[in-house]
């Protein structure tokens, strides 16, 4: 019979380091981008569909109002509307400069463009108010013909987007004052950003289906 | 189950510097002017093109300015150009979609074509 010799215990294997989340400051997802920006992606994405959905309307009844009704040609000041756009072209600029300023960790430059680009979106929506109160005095509301419509849904729609971009704008101005939107926070910026550029673009193609295309 | 805590470094590294992050580098503050103003001036083609004739060329060339601000914007202010390609598949899917949808529908119940 034969002897089995013990072998000896092998030593405990030495506590290992907790292997760090991703790689270098890398969000913990499959991606390594963090949920919240790939969430206002996908909600970009979505209103993609929505703003399709309401300028194709816009071009379904282009050109199917009674000719006795106010129409498009009669009541838009492509001067005026021109400047608007280019008002919010440039707070796209701005709000580019503010995520800029803080990923630099600079607070005040944050705060003083955030701030711009609000007081450019709220000169664009005075813009458009402007504009609507025009409209209705020459005789156009919602319910005049299928150009007033469509049209005032549609600006209207694109209006209150850039509204709540304004107070989210605000809001990041208020954050920052207190001390509560650091450099580490920059996405948040970022985000907004994503956000504000968005009804930028809509609005570029809103101003050349709309107004410069005959 | 216990969670892993994070390393100081990952609660410092700016976010701008993360994954998704590491394609070309971000324009500077100058060059964000610069496409600001490239931007200004494409719109300023375009008014000019409302009031000058070109003919048949007019719309296409007012449509294609359009698209050429729209990718700028995208691009640079959106950051497409130097984050991670799958936030720009997600957009480009949306943006697809939506055209061929609503092409479509246009062509289906039988949109205003201008000169048609």
């Amino acid at each position: 019979m034969t002897t089995v010799e013990a072998t000896a215990p092998a030593p405990p294997a030495p506590p290992q380091a907790p292997e760090p989340h991703g790689d270098h400051g890398a969000h913990v997802t499959n991606t390594g981008i963090s949920n919240e920006k790939v969430a206002m992606w996908a909600f970009l994405g979505s209103e993609c569909l929505l703003f399709g959905a309401l300028i194709s309307t816009y071009l379904l009844y282009k050109g199917k109002s009674d000719p006795d009704t106010p129409q498009p040609s009669e009541l838009f000041d492509i001067p005026y509307t021109s400047v608007s756009s280019f008002v919010l072209l440039m707070s796209s600029v701005t709000m580019v400069l503010a995520l800029s300023a803080i990923q630099r960790g600079d607070g005040k430059r944050l705060r003083i463009w955030l701030t711009t680009t609000a007081l450019l979106g709220a000169s664009f929506i005075a813009g458009q108010i402007y504009e609507f109160t025009a409209f209705v005095r020459e005789g156009l509301n919602l319910s005049t013909n299928v150009f007033g419509s469509s049209f005032f849904v549609l600006t209207g729609f694109h209006g209150v987007h850039v509204t709540l971009g304004i107070v989210m704008l605000l809001s990041m101005v208020t954050l920052s004052a207190r001390g509560k939107l650091g450099q580490e926070r920059a996405e948040t910026i970022e985000i907004a950003g994503l956000y504000w550029h968005f009804v930028d673009v809509v609005w570029i193609v809103i101003f050349t289906v709309i107004y410069l295309i005959p | 189950m216990s969670t892993v805590p994070a390393t100081s470094e990952s609660h410092e590294a700016p976010e701008h510097e993360a994954p998704g992050h590491d394609g070309p580098a971000h324009p500077s503050d100058k060059q964000y002017v610069m496409i600001g103003l490239i931007l200004g001036l494409l719109t300023l083609i375009e008014v000019g093109l409302y009031y000058v004739d070109i003919g048949a060329l007019n719309n296409t060339t007012l449509i294609l300015l359009a698209v050429i601000k729209f990718a700028i914007v995208a691009a640079f202010f959106m950051h497409l150009r130097f984050d991670n390609p799958i936030l720009r598949r997600l957009f480009v899917t949306g943006i697809v979609l939506a055209i061929s949808v609503y092409m479509v529908y246009l062509v289906t119940l039988g949109a205003y074509i201008p000169g048609g």
